[in-house]
């Protein structure tokens, strides 16, 4: 049972005379037996609201029963009774009086990076070139809904379901129930998709379903259905971007002044993170010795948003990419040659400092992508068929950019995951991590990995279940860090149980198996190799002044879209897509390409469909008949193309890759409808509507 | 999880129903809700798990199952409509047939990939309907969320190439 209302104080829980009652499990926060608080980074959101509700469909009341029908129909005999106050649900201005409800100015983090002098560089330059960019709420959409099964075996509470961080939901567990991390147990049951939504929300399923199994006595299960999941769960931080961008007469970066706004939502939940990752990200993959990044995450009384692929950064990388082709417009260059001018170059820094020195050659990415999307070919036939047709246009549009793999900074040394290999009875191997599979093919690269490094078969290696009780913390299954940062634990540790066994780094296969076989004869019991998390050498970060080396290692990309627009009906159709890009070494080609083309439509309908409709601050489209992604007639082949530059630090060569195609499909289809309409949209999603509205006024202007 | 009286005019009256339909090649007899789905009858009563409840609303093709050798959405369908019919779910397909789709990078998540399968070997089934849709037409019923598509439409347009090549090896 939720809020009704955005804002208020809960008067009471009222429950119909005559509501049978036998049966029914009946939980609100009193039911707690710690603090009312789901843990991650500030305690401020409960998990069941007391006495005061800061968002719509907030939990205050969880029912079950044994039957589903009963269980519908307690829920329509029960109404939750909110004294309602005025919400605020605009992140873009300041709180109205009575409005603030977090810290003194509803700022749930504040973050800065600041590089050389702006100020005397904007007075130096040849053109300052301005911009506004927003970006809206995205719904994560995947296929499975969230759903959690708990129980109790003896002392033990037992969660399992559908989560991307087994060790999350345990400490959350422990923390609001006050149980110590042996009498409570997380496990993760194969996940059909998470992209981001499984990060965080699903403590709060598990706490809930947990609450109920406890004080039912009984196992209890917690799907949501598709309207519950979109209206109540996280989505992609709505962004308000602008630039002021000096350039001076040969279109060259002079100065970056960027102000980045997230509406956070009604907790802080994980704002801090995705906003720091959003800056680190503002001012795109150039070279520019002024820079100056202004970050703020806003409360609202809204949903809390949270993680969703990308983290931050696509919001960002859209208003940067589209904000190119403006300054471009600008100095009257073409959008190719002004990036090819401002790409950084190996011994070139970053808006923090960090020098990029990884052999990749990004100017080199970016000739390759023009080329392969016949950019020059069919900039020509565009023109004509705007010549010739009365309402069919179309366009190109490119956007070049990185995306740092693994966590921001210390992050992974703080986290410092840990990976163990057991060797079997039988002379084969177990990995054991708590990273999961989601679709995005971890099961198959850890094998991949530990075969190789192991010298052993696949059919030799044993990937544990994510279960809390049986694998160490190896830190979330988020970041792009699962193959880049984990699997090279899992090198490492089976470098280490070599090592305890007494071979050599090189032995493998036979001689390894027959090793572990031994060792089982000898003592009893398997010999366990382990890794912890090393920071490769000479990466630094100040996390106080945001200087240095803000990832250990970023995958470097240049999409290009071709779009068609028919001036009738204002839809936007992708009829061409190449997304090219470094990703280090490419483990496994057809799950790599499968998350490129994956992310890449992701990108495609948050930019042209995928429409949030906010209502009291709550998603008031939240079905899949209204809230439209892409289908497979709505987007053209992706054809994608890697360049390998490997990677030393990452296991088999490999760098992050998981979340770098949402990225880059915004800007550029974004950029590739400018062009074919002669507009400058600023939004995304790019609706048929918001197109209209940006016609009519070019049409005015003109007029 | 039985459906209970008391959702009708009358509470006394009993309004389940018996029906008859073959399941997967088998006869299957069940009294059902009138309002009970097919998929929730396939699922919890049947425990038939492979189908999966996306949306509930017709839009994701996650619970597609064959009624008369044609796709339909299980949630949209009343379990009394399957009275004396032909009902087929992705228990009953051959996993070789799948090959060409694991290979292609058909599926990632899983979650849509039940649906997916028995739009797909619909359309393998009957390759006429090429010659007036392409295979993204045919898939647009189904929403899915990893892929992006390629690897779904590659690997159909391979299984009607493989097929193609048996029909044409000589006897
Ligand atoms: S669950 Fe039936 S179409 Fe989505
Ligand atoms: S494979 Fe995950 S939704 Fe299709």
């Amino acid at each position: 049972m939720r809020s009704p209302v955005p804002r208020g104080r809960i008067r009471e829980v009222r429950f119909a005379s005559g509501l049978d009652r036998s049966e029914l499990v009946v939980v609100d926060h009193r039911d707690l037996t710690g603090p009312n608080e789901v843990l991650l980074i500030e305690p401020d959101q409960p998990v069941l609201a007391a006495d005061r509700v800061r968002h719509l469909h907030e939990p205050v009341l969880l029912l079950a029963h044994p039957s589903r029908e009963a269980l519908r129909r307690a829920v329509a005999a029960v109404e939750i009774v909110v004294d309602p106050e005025p919400p605020v649900l605009d992140f873009t201005v300041d709180p109205p009086p009575g409005g603030v409800q977090y810290g003194d100015d509803n700022v749930l983090k504040r973050l800065s990076i600041d590089k050389g002098d702006v100020e005397t560089a904007l007075a130096g330059a040849a053109r300052i070139v301005e911009g506004e960019y927003r970006t809206g709420a995205q719904e994560h959409v995947y296929l499975e809904n969230q759903g959690m099964v708990a129980w109790e075996e003896g002392d033990v509470l037992v969660v399992k379901g559908s989560l991307q961080c087994p060790y999350y939901v345990l400490k959350a567990l422990g923390h609001a129930l006050g149980r110590g991390p042996d009498r409570v147990r997380v496990v993760q049951a194969p996940t059909g998709g998470g992209f981001g939504g499984k990060e965080e929300y699903p403590s709060l399923v598990a706490l809930h379903a947990a609450l109920l199994a406890r004080k039912a006595g009984r196992p209890v299960k917690l799907v949501y259905e598709r309207g519950e999941d979109m209206e109540a769960t996280t989505k992609r931080h709505p962004s308000l971007v602008r630039h002021r961008t000096g350039v001076d007469v040969e279109g060259r970066l002079l100065a970056q002044d960027i102000e980045v706004v997230l509406d956070g939502g009604a907790y802080v939940t994980l704002s801090p993170v995705v906003l720091s990752r959003a800056i680190i990200h503002a001012a795109g993959p150039y070279a520019c010795d002024h820079v100056r990044i202004r970050g703020r995450a806003v409360f609202t009384n809204s949903p809390p948003y949270g993680a969703f692929r990308g983290f931050g950064a696509p919001q960002t990388i859209f208003a940067n990419e589209r904000h190119m082709d403006v300054v471009a417009a600008a100095v009257d260059l073409d959008p190719i040659e002004l990036r090819r001018r401002n790409l950084i170059e190996n011994g070139q820094s970053t808006a923090t400092g960090q020098v990029i020195d990884d052999g990749t050659d990004r100017t080199a990415l970016l000739d390759r992508a023009v080329e392969l999307s016949g950019w020059h070919e069919k900039k020509a036939a565009h023109a004509e068929l705007a010549r010739r047709h009365p309402w069919r246009r179309r366009g190109m549009g490119l956007a070049c950019f990185h995306h740092g793999a693994g966590f921001t900074g210390s992050g992974e040394v703080v986290l410092a995951s840990r990976v163990d290999v057991a060797g079997l009875a039988d002379g084969r191997i177990e990995v054991r991590s708590g990273n999961i599979e989601m679709g995005q093919g971890t099961l198959t690269v850890f094998t991949q990995i530990a075969s190789e490094a192991s010298g052993l078969a696949p059919s030799a290696i044993a990937l544990a279940e994510p279960d809390t009780a049986r694998v160490p913390n190896s830190g979330p299954t988020v970041a792009s860090r699962t193959v880049m940062v984990v699997g090279r634990l899992i090198e490492r540790a089976i470098e280490d149980l070599k090592a305890r066994l007494g071979l050599p780094p090189d032995a493998g296969g036979d001689r390894f198996a027959e090793a572990i076989r031994a060792a089982h004869a000898e003592r009893g019991e398997a010999p366990v190799g382990t890794a912890t998390y090393q920071p490769p050498p000479g990466v630094e970060w100040d996390e106080t002044t945001y200087r240095g080396d803000a990832y250990a290692a970023y995958a470097w990309a240049v999409y290009v879209a071709e779009v068609e627009v028919d001036l009738r009906t204002y839809t936007t159709r992708v009829v061409d897509f190449v997304a090219l890009q470094e990703v280090g070494k490419v483990l496994n080609e057809t799950l790599a390409r499968g998350q490129i083309q994956g992310g890449v439509v992701q990108g495609i309908g948050w930019a042209l469909m995928e429409d949030v409709v906010l209502e009291d601050g709550a998603m008031a489209n939240a079905q899949l008949t209204n809230y439209i992604i892409p289908t497979s007639d709505d987007v053209p082949p992706i054809r994608v193309t890697f360049e390998e530059t490997p990677y030393a630090h990452g296991a088999r060569g490999a760098k992050g890759l998981g979340e770098l195609p949402i990225d880059g499909p915004a800007p550029a289809v974004v950029n590739a409808v400018a062009r074919a309409t002669g507009t400058r949209p600023t939004t995304v999603p790019l609706t048929p509507e918001r197109l209209m509205e940006r016609l009519e006024e070019g049409r005015a202007d003109v007029a | 999880m039985s459906p209970e009286r008391g959702s009708y005019a009358d509470p006394a009256v009993d309004y389940h129903v018996e029906i008859a339909f073959t399941l997967n090649g088998a006869e299957v007899r069940i009294r059902v809700d009138p309002a009970e789905r097919l998929l929730d009858v396939l699922r919890y009563r049947l425990g038939l798990t492979g189908t999966k409840e996306g949306c509930a609303e017709g839009e994701c093709g996650a619970c597609t199952v064959w009624i008369d050798g044609l796709p339909v959405d299980s949630c949209l369908v009343p379990a009394v409509q399957a009275r004396g019919r032909e009902v087929v779910t992705i228990e009953a397909v051959d996993p070789m047939r799948l090959r060409p789709l694991l290979e292609s990078g058909a599926t990632q998540c899983g979650a849509c990939t039940p649906g997916v399968v028995m739009t797909a070997l619909w359309i393998l089934d009957h390759p006429d309907l090429l010659e007036t849709h392409t295979v993204r037409e045919l898939m647009a019923g189904n929403l899915c969320r990893c892929t992006g598509y390629d690897g779904i439409v590659e690997g159909v347009l391979e299984a009607l190439e493989a097929t193609r090549d048996t029909e044409r090896e000589p006897a």
